[in-house]
C-alpha cells in the first residue's frame, strides 16, 4: 500500500474537502466505508491462434524470417549501389521531383534495410512470445523511517569526524576557498570570449575618415562599379556598398564585418511624393540612400513595393514607407531606417559626403548615447 | 484500498499465469564468457532483475521511444558528418562539382557543407538523416511532453523527471539552432544575424554579450567554431547526461500505467523487458531510424546550396528558422515596435527582448514548475502510477491546451507572410488578428476544452448507468420505440468509474474562539480559491447505488407507462441535479 503521504506534513486544519466528511485531504477512493465500485482484477486472457495453432505459429515464424531476409536483400543492394550508381545521375520521381538517383536508392535500401529489421522483431514479439501479463509490485518510494533515520546517523558520523561543527575557522575557510575557487576559471572563459569595443557598433565604413575625408562613393553590391546619377532612373533600385569595402575585399579580411552594417539600398522616387523635407534635402533629385539593415533585429531590409514605396523586412515584417523618410508604419521594428546623405561628385557619380548620422541597424544599450 | 476486492484482489493472477518473481526458469549454470564476467563484475544480479522488469502498454508510451531513438540516430550520424565538416569560418573560394557556386568566395564551413552533399558518396544521404532525425526527434519531444502533461504523469513522484524532460526539451532546441547554423549558408546566418539582434537587445549588457558570443563584431569568424563546440561538446554532453538520468528514473519508479481491470496505483501490469519489451522497444528502434531513412531518401531537407553562402546583404523572402523555433521568431513578429523606448538614453528593446531571449526561460520555467503548482493547489502528497484520462482532469487539460493555444498562435505568427502570400490576405490583417488571438484564444481554449472533457465525463456516466448504445431499435406492441442498451461488462465499466474526482478545499473557520483571524486562514485563502478554480467543476463517477437506482428505473419505464421518459432517460435529470447541488454548495 502506497495511497498514504509518505513524509508527514501535518494535517492542514485551515482546508478541508468541500464535503466536509472529515476525511482531510483524502480522496474518495481512499475511504473505504462509501459507495465504490470494485477493481474487477485482469480481464481474461485471450489466446492469439499461433498460441493454439502450430500452422498459425508456423506461419508467423515464415513472415518474420521473410522481413529479416528482406532487411539482409536491401542492405545488399546499398552496397551495390554505393558503387554502381553515378554521382552525377538524377531521374524524375513521381510526385516529389527531380532526384538524385544516388541518395534515393541509397537512401531506399538503407531505410528498408534498417526498417524491416524493425517491422520483423515487433511482429516476432507481438505473434510467438508470452503475451501473458506480468504483475510486479510498486513499493512506496521513500525509504522507511528506520532507514532514514540510518542514513542520518550515518551522516552525522561522517560530519562530526571531520570536526566541522567544532571548529568553524574550518569551515569558512572552505566555503571561502570553494566560494572563489571557480573566479579563475570563469574569469578565464568570460574575459577572453571578446574585444569589449562595443563603440563599433556606432561606426560603419561609409566615415569619410576612411577614406581620407573625401566622399565616398555609391558602388553596385556585389559588383562593386560605382554608379552615375543619370543611371539611376525613377522606380529603379540599386543595391549598394561604400567604395572602402574595396580595400577588405582586396585584403579578404573583415569583409563581412564592413558589409553587416554598410549595406545601402538606393531607389529613385518621384521626388513630389517625398513628403520629409530633410529626406529630400539628403537626396538628389528623389534619389534617396537609407541603411539595408532592419532596425529590429538586423536583416537585410531587401524588399521593395514599387506601387506603394514600401520597404519590407522578411524577417518579421516590419514595413517601412520610403515617402516618409522610411518611418515604420508596420511591424515590429521602433526606428526608421537611417538615411545615408547623398549628393553628386564632379564626375556624375554618386557619393555620400558624411556617413550616416546615427548608427545603423538594430538597437543596442549604448546606441543614443 | 478500497478497491482491493475481498474475495478477488485487483491483480490476482489467472490460472497460468506467472508472478514476476516466479519467472526464474530451470537454468542452467553459467558458463562460457557469461561465467567469465559473472565472476568479475557479478552482473548477474542486475541481469535478473533488469530482464523481468514490467513496461506496461501503450501507444502513447512510444512517443518517448521516439525522442529517444531518434536522438541516438542524431548521435550516429552527427558523428559521421565531423568527419567532413569543417567548423571554420575562414573564406575560400568553391572549386567543387556544384557547379552554379563554382568560382564564388565563402567560408570553409559553406564549402565543406556543399562537399557532403555533392562529393561525398551518400554523404547528402547522412545529411539528410540528421537534419530529419533532429526534427523528429524536437517533435517527438514536445508531443511526449504533452501526453506526460495532460495524464498527470508528472505527479509525485515524477516531478524531478519532469524538470529533467523539460531542461531535456529545452536544451533540445537549442541544440537545433546551433546545429542548422553550422553551415553558415545565407538562410542560417541570416538566423545568426537575428540572433545578434536578440542578444543586443539585452538591457545593460546586451551589446557586451554580443561582442563575447562572436569574439568581436558580427558576424566575426569565432561563431561557427563556437556554434560547432556548443553542438557537438557541450550540448549533447549535456543532453546525453540528463537522457540517462531520465531514463534511470524511469527504472526507479517503474513505468505509469493507465488505469484499467487489475491496475492498481500499487502495481504494474505489462510485458516483461525480456524478451517482449527487447524485441518491440529494440524493434521499434530500427523502425523509426528506417522510416526517417525513408523519409530522407525522398525529402529533401535544408538544400542550403539553393540558398548560397552567407552574406548580410542579400536575403530571400520567407525567412523562416526550423520549425521549433517558429515559436519564438512568431513572438518577434506579433510584439509592436511602440514597445521600445529611452530612459536617459539608454535604449530599451522591449519590443525584442521579451520574445526573443526572455521567452524561453519564462516558458519552459512555467512548464518545469507545473507539478509543483498544481500539487500546491491539490494537497495532494501522494504517489501517483494510475494516469489520468485527460477528460477526467477537465482543468489540467484546459491549462494545457490553453497554453497550447497560445504556442500555436505564435508559432503561427512566424509564419504570417507564407499565410498572406497562400491566402491572398493582407499581412497586416493577419498580424493583427493574431495579435488579438494570442490574448483571447487561450481563455476560449480553456473554456472550449473544459466543457468538453465535463461533457465526456458526462458521457461516460451515462454509459455506466444506462449501458453502451447497441444501435439496435426495439418496437413495442404499443407503437413505442426503444433503443436498447446492452450493460457494460465489470471490465469496462471499471475504466469509466476508477477515478477520484476531487472536490474543492474549503476554508474552515477563518476566525478561532476569540473572534481574531486565523493566519492560516489568511494564508490558505488564495489556496482554497485555485482549489475551487480547478475542482468547481465536478462530475462524480456514478456509484454502484446509482447504477442500481438506474436498473430501477430503466425496468420501471420498460412499462408501457410513461411514455415521456422514453424521451429523457430517467437518471440524467437526477444527475443534473447532482451537479448543481455540487456547484451551489462551492
Amino acid at each position: 500500500m502506497n495511497d498514504y503521504e509518505t513524509t508527514d506534513h501535518g494535517k492542514s486544519t485551515a482546508l478541508v474537502p468541500a464535503s466536509g466528511d472529515g476525511h482531510d485531504l483524502l480522496p474518495a477512493s481512499l475511504i473505504t466505508d462509501t459507495d465504490q465500485f470494485e477493481n474487477p482484477g485482469l480481464p481474461p486472457h485471450v489466446h492469439r491462434a499461433a498460441d493454439d495453432d502450430p500452422a498459425a505459429a508456423k506461419r508467423a515464424e515464415r513472415q518474420v524470417a521473410t522481413m529479416f531476409a528482406l532487411s539482409m536483400l536491401a542492405a545488399l543492394v546499398f552496397v551495390v549501389s554505393y558503387f554502381a550508381v553515378s554521382d552525377e545521375a538524377t531521374f524524375f520521381f513521381p510526385g516529389i521531383g527531380r532526384a538524385k538517383t544516388q541518395n534515393v536508392i541509397l537512401g531506399l535500401s538503407l531505410g528498408f534495410s534498417i526498417f524491416l529489421i524493425g517491422i520483423g522483431a515487433v511482429h516476432w514479439a507481438k505473434t510467438l512470445m508470452s503475451d501473458e501479463e506480468i504483475v510486479e509490485e510498486r513499493h512506496l518510494q521513500a525509504s522507511t523511517g528506520e532507514q532514514r533515520a540510518k542514513a542520518v546517523s550515518v551522516v552525522n558520523e561522517g560530519v562530526d569526524s571531520t570536526h566541522l561543527t567544532r571548529r568553524p575557522l574550518l569551515k569558512y575557510s572552505l566555503g571561502g576557498a570553494l566560494g572563489l575557487f571557480a573566479l579563475p576559471l570563469g574569469l578565464q572563459v568570460a574575459g577572453s570570449l571578446g574585444p569589449v569595443t562595443v563603440e563599433e557598433l556606432k561606426h560603419t565604413i561609409w566615415d569619410p575618415k576612411d577614406n581620407g575625408g573625401k566622399p565616398i562613393r555609391l558602388m553596385r553590391d556585389p559588383e562593386m562599379t560605382p554608379i552615375r546619377f543619370d543611371e539611376v532612373t525613377t522606380g529603379s533600385v540599386f543595391h549598394v556598398m561604400p567604395e572602402t569595402l574595396q580595400k577588405y575585399l582586396d585584403e579578404g579580411k573583415h569583409v563581412l564585418e564592413a558589409k553587416a552594417k554598410a549595406a545601402v539600398i538606393l531607389i529613385r522616387l518621384d521626388p513630389d511624393l517625398i513628403k520629409v523635407q530633410k529626406a529630400k534635402d539628403w537626396g538628389v533629385d528623389g534619389v534617396v540612400a537609407y541603411s539595408k539593415i532592419c532596425t529590429h533585429v538586423g536583416c537585410a531590409v531587401g524588399l521593395y513595393e514599387q506601387q506603394t514605396h514600401h520597404l519590407l523586412c522578411p524577417c518579421h515584417q516590419s514595413t517601412f514607407d520610403l515617402t516618409e523618410d522610411c518611418a515604420v508604419i508596420f511591424g515590429p521594428a521602433k526606428r526608421p531606417l537611417p538615411q545615408l546623405k547623398i549628393t553628386v561628385d564632379d564626375a556624375g557619380y554618386l557619393v555620400a559626403p558624411e556617413g550616416f548620422a546615427e548608427p545603423v541597424g538594430p538597437s543596442f544599450w549604448e546606441r543614443a548615447r | 484500498m478500497s478497491t482491493v476486492n475481498e474475495t478477488r484482489p485487483a491483480d490476482a493472477l489467472r490460472a497460468g499465469d506467472r508472478q514476476a518473481d516466479e519467472r526464474a526458469s530451470a537454468s542452467k549454470p553459467l558458463g562460457g564468457v557469461a561465467g567469465w564476467l559473472d565472476d568479475r563484475l557479478g552482473a548477474a544480479k542486475g541481469v535478473s532483475f533488469l530482464a523481468k522488469k514490467v513496461f506496461p502498454d501503450h501507444w502513447s508510451f512510444m512517443l518517448g521511444e521516439i525522442a529517444m531513438y531518434s536522438m541516438i540516430v542524431c548521435l550516429l550520424t552527427g558523428a559521421f558528418l565531423t568527419f567532413w565538416f569543417i567548423p571554420s569560418a575562414s573564406p575560400v573560394v568553391y572549386d567543387g562539382s556544384y557547379v552554379p557556386l563554382q568560382g564564388v568566395t565563402m567560408s570553409d564551413a559553406y564549402r565543406s557543407t556543399l562537399g557532403i552533399s555533392f562529393d561525398i558518396r551518400g554523404g547528402l544521404l547522412i545529411r539528410q538523416i540528421h537534419h530529419w532525425a533532429a526534427l523528429v526527434f524536437i517533435v517527438a519531444v514536445f508531443v511526449h511532453m504533452a501526453r506526460v502533461f495532460f495524464t498527470g504523469a508528472f505527479r509525485k513522484p515524477r516531478e524531478i523527471n519532469w524538470v529533467f524532460g523539460t531542461i531535456l526539451s529545452m536544451l533540445a532546441c537549442i541544440e537545433g539552432f546551433a546545429g542548422y547554423s553550422l553551415p553558415d549558408d545565407l538562410l542560417s546566418g541570416t538566423g545568426i544575424r537575428a540572433m545578434n539582434g536578440f542578444v543586443q537587445s539585452v538591457p545593460v549588457i546586451g551589446s557586451y554579450m554580443s561582442y563575447f558570443i562572436f569574439g568581436g563584431a558580427f558576424p566575426g569568424e569565432a561563431i561557427i567554431p563556437r556554434l560547432y563546440s556548443a553542438h557537438v561538446l557541450l550540448i549533447p554532453a549535456i543532453l546525453v547526461g540528463l537522457f540517462t538520468a531520465h531514463i534511470l528514473l524511469v527504472f526507479l519508479h517503474k513505468h505509469t500505467q493507465f488505469p484499467g481491470p487489475g491496475r492498481t496505483n500499487n502495481n504494474v501490469v505489462g510485458y516483461p523487458l525480456m524478451p517482449v519489451y527487447i524485441a518491440k522497444a529494440g524493434g521499434f528502434f530500427f523502425i523509426v531510424f528506417g522510416v526517417i531513412a525513408l523519409i530522407s531518401a525522398v525529402v529533401t531537407i535544408n538544400p542550403i546550396w539553393a540558398y548560397g553562402p552567407y552574406d548580410p546583404s542579400p536575403i530571400t523572402a520567407g525567412s523562416q528558422p526550423d520549425w521549433y523555433m517558429g515559436f519564438a521568431d512568431g513572438a518577434l513578429r506579433l510584439l509592436p515596435g511602440f514597445l521600445e523606448f529611452e530612459t536617459f538614453g539608454f535604449t530599451w528593446s522591449m519590443n525584442i527582448f521579451p520574445g526573443s531571449i526572455l521567452l524561453l526561460p519564462i516558458m519552459w520555467g512555467i512548464i518545469g514548475a507545473y507539478p509543483f503548482l498544481e500539487a500546491w493547489v491539490t494537497g495532494d502528497k501522494r504517489e501517483h502510477h494510475l494516469l489520468d484520462r485527460p477528460r477526467n482532469n477537465a482543468t489540467r487539460t484546459a491549462i494545457g491546451v490553453a497554453g497550447i493555444t497560445m504556442y500555436v498562435v505564435l508559432f503561427f505568427a512566424a509564419g504570417n507572410d507564407l499565410m498572406a502570400i497562400k491566402l491572398h490576405l493582407s499581412i497586416n490583417d493577419i498580424t493583427q488578428s493574431l495579435r488579438v488571438l494570442f490574448f483571447i484564444g487561450p481563455p476560449i481554449a480553456f473554456w472550449i476544452t473544459k466543457r468538453i472533457c465535463l461533457s465526456l465525463q458526462r458521457a461516460d456516466r451515462q454509459k455506466v448507468l444506462h449501458g453502451r448504445e447497441t444501435g439496435t431499435i426495439w418496437r413495442y406492441a404499443d407503437g413505442r420505440f426503444e433503443e436498447i442498451h446492452a450493460p457494460l461488462t465489470p471490465e469496462e465499466r471499471w475504466v469509466l468509474v476508477q477515478h477520484e474526482s476531487l472536490e474543492p478545499l474549503q476554508l474552515t473557520a477563518a476566525k478561532d474562539a476569540n473572534g481574531v483571524d486565523s493566519p492560516v486562514a489568511r494564508k490558505e485563502r488564495i489556496r482554497a480559491k485555485f482549489s475551487n478554480f480547478y475542482f468547481r467543476d465536478r462530475v462524480a463517477p456514478p456509484t454502484p447505488t446509482e447504477l442500481e437506482a438506474a436498473h430501477h428505473a430503466h425496468e420501471a419505464h420498460a412499462e408501457p407507462a410513461a411514455p415521456h421518459e422514453a424521451i429523457e432517460p430517467a437518471g440524467v435529470g437526477q444527475e443534473r441535479e447532482t451537479i448543481k447541488a455540487d456547484r451551489q454548495r462551492d
